[in-house]
């Protein structure tokens, strides 16, 4: 990666770990490690094993070599554009607009993994 | 009869010299038959799709027709259609019966055409060959070694293989545009916000927009003038007066009928990136439109080469953000075993989403996370704005940019699955056209070693009548759309 540039001022490994010991090798290599895609998979709610976490490793690497491409434009004072159209977010009146709400109900929790009594289940989180 | 045009049919509709249920049947038979050795379809549903079309029959009989009456239609299986399975390629919604209509087969629906049958995609869209549909690649009728381009793929390869008239597909960096090229179809990516969203399951929000994939621009514009339209729940629905998309295509033919029209040849569509045998065909369709009394100009999309780089960070990013919504709750996927809420979401995104969905959503985790989303993300976004400037300026020297839809031809199936950067590198001339939220239409234009090609044709915003007019002049002047892949006439 690129922890020289534009990270909000903290570098590297501070950012995801918050810890304060790094070695320079980290700041050569410019790579994502082994321990990040387990941190990132996590943050992501996705299970992976050591063989696929270093499987992806070496993929993500590759791709971000790629977005990493990105990095030697300058791009100071170019307004982002995130979106297309240069839209305002259009409002609705704050109103109830289906009316057989149980029939709704019924129809969507019928797809359902576990649903009971309208409610959907899910394991006890609180003891 | 599978050669006729979509005015054809309805005018065989209309006239009664087929009716719907004739007409549905034969192609449900065309799919019994070749879908085996294709995989176009997920799924078929003969009993609803013939209910449907004794239903236009009777409002033929009535003479209440629209022109896609009875007229048989795939959709591609990211469209949520009520009471079908609707799986958007993925074990995650292997067995997600949707509770309602995506607004574009609502559109198809009052139009009186028939739902024919879900097409096979890249899983949640993400791919350019088809393969990582949890349900198999679908083959390309053109070489079934090969792939039929993607996402999209499912119903580029049913439409070019005639197992139905007509398709719809999405296009988030290419996905109605390449699978076109690669299966010697036409088809449209509209402007961002003239076809709602509202049920086309979302991948990367911003850039996802629905289109046509059919035999002809002709074709396109009788579809498109079913599925555009203002939506008030699609909030980045475009609100605008009603048009006919077919309006220019009336015009009478004549040997310049393209006098005047400025044709811009980027610098960048025409570097080594691209095959020559692809090249060679793109060039030879330009002198095609110099012939139709087009002249051309060279332009410069100098920001174009990053498209790709911003591209796997914008989409990744809006899709780790759409697709947090499967956590095995309300609907989807749930492991069967899990210790508590928190594996329960681990495992069931496991097993439910395929390698390259995960890996996206790896990256889009990545590059909002706090201490990258400057580098990565508002980099990204600044190069965007680059990209959507560049096309601004080349539109103020010519009214359409002309180039190739993808650099090659169909590849073989398996040859770029283990290497996502080079199956990334393959949209390098569609994605900007979806960062700047420009429209866009593939057509054919030749044959390198038996395999199609397409040209891509791009407009300036809110351009798709003008678009697919430049499009129909040149399938007047030649035949290489009206090619069936041997096999399948």
């Amino acid at each position: 990666m690129a922890p020289s540039r534009g990270c909000g001022g903290k570098n590297f490994y501070d950012t995801l770990y918050g810890s304060l010991v790094y070695h320079l090798s980290d700041f050569v290599t410019m790579s994502l490690t082994l321990e990040q895609v387990h941190r990132i998979a996590h943050l992501a709610r996705i299970e992976v094993d050591e063989a696929e976490a270093r499987r992806t490793l070496g993929q993500l690497n590759e791709i971000f070599s790629l977005i990493e491409t990105m990095q030697a434009v300058d791009t100071q004072g170019v307004e982002p554009m995130a979106h297309a159209q240069e839209l305002a977010q259009r409002l609705r009146p704050d109103c109830v607009t289906e009316n057989d709400q149980l029939a709704l109900r019924a129809a969507f929790q019928a797809i359902a993994p576990e649903a009971e009594a309208g409610l959907y289940l899910v394991p006890k989180v609180i003891e | 009869m599978i050669e006729f045009s979509l005015a054809e049919i309805a005018q065989a509709l209309a006239s009664r010299e087929i009716s719907s249920v004739e007409l549905t049947g034969l192609y449900l038979d065309r799919i019994a038959r070749h879908n085996p050795q294709l995989n176009a379809f997920i799924t078929v549903n003969a009993e609803r799709s013939l209910a449907q079309a004794r239903a236009a029959d009777d409002r033929l009989a009535r003479g209440d027709a629209q022109v896609l009456t009875g007229i048989p239609i795939a959709h591609k299986d990211i469209f949520c259609a009520r009471d079908w399975l609707t799986t958007c390629g993925s074990k995650m919604l292997g067995n997600f019966v949707s509770p309602y209509d995506a607004a574009v087969i609502s559109r198809f629906h009052e139009a009186g055409a028939v739902l024919l049958g879900k097409t096979n995609m890249d899983e949640f869209a993400m791919g350019s060959s088809t393969e990582t549909s949890f349900y198999g690649p679908t083959a390309n009728p053109w070489a079934l070694d090969r792939v039929p381009g993607g996402s999209s793929g499912g119903s580029a390869a049913a439409v070019a293989a005639r197992l139905a008239p007509a398709a719809t597909g999405t296009d988030t960096g290419g996905s109605i545009r390449q699978p076109a090229a690669l299966c010697n179809l036409s088809g449209m990516k509209p402007t961002y916000g003239v076809i709602s969203r509202y049920g086309m399951i979302a991948f990367a929000s911003s850039l996802d927009q629905a289109g046509p994939l059919a035999r002809s621009a002709a074709d396109c514009a009788l579809l498109l003038n079913c599925m555009a339209g203002f939506d008030e729940r699609d909030s980045t629905s475009l609100d605008r007066p009603r048009e006919d998309f077919s309006r220019e295509l009336t015009a009478a033919a004549s040997s310049r009928p393209l006098a005047g029209l400025r044709i811009g040849l980027p610098e960048q569509f025409f570097g080594d990136g691209c095959s020559p045998e692809v090249m060679q065909l793109v060039e030879a369709a330009i002198a095609e439109y110099r012939n139709l009394g087009a002249e051309t100009v060279a332009v410069s999309l100098p920001s174009m080469q990053l498209s790709v780089a911003a591209y796997y960070v914008i989409a990744p990013a809006e899709a780790s953000s759409n697709l947090a919504r499967f956590d095995g709750v309300r609907y989807g996927y749930r492991a069967p075993a899990y210790d508590d809420l928190t594996d329960m979401y681990c495992k069931s995104r496991a097993q439910g989403f395929g390698a390259e969905v995960k890996r996206r959503i790896l990256i889009g985790t990545y590059v909002l996370s706090h201490g990258y989303y400057d580098a990565y993300y508002l980099q990204a976004q600044r190069i965007r704005r680059l990209i959507a400037s560049d096309f601004a300026e080349a539109f103020r020297q010519c009214e359409v940019i002309i180039g190739p839809t993808s650099p090659s031809t169909a590849f073989r199936l398996g040859e770029k699955a283990a290497d996502p950067v080079q199956m990334y590198l393959s949209d390098i001339y569609t994605i900007a056209v979806n960062l700047a939220g420009l429209p866009g239409i593939s057509i054919p234009c030749g044959f390198a070693a038996g395999l199609p090609a397409g040209l891509q044709l791009i407009g300036n915003y809110f351009t798709e009548a003008r678009l697919l007019n430049v499009a129909h002049r040149y399938q007047q002047a030649t035949d290489w759309h009206l090619q069936c892949p041997a096999g399948h006439a």
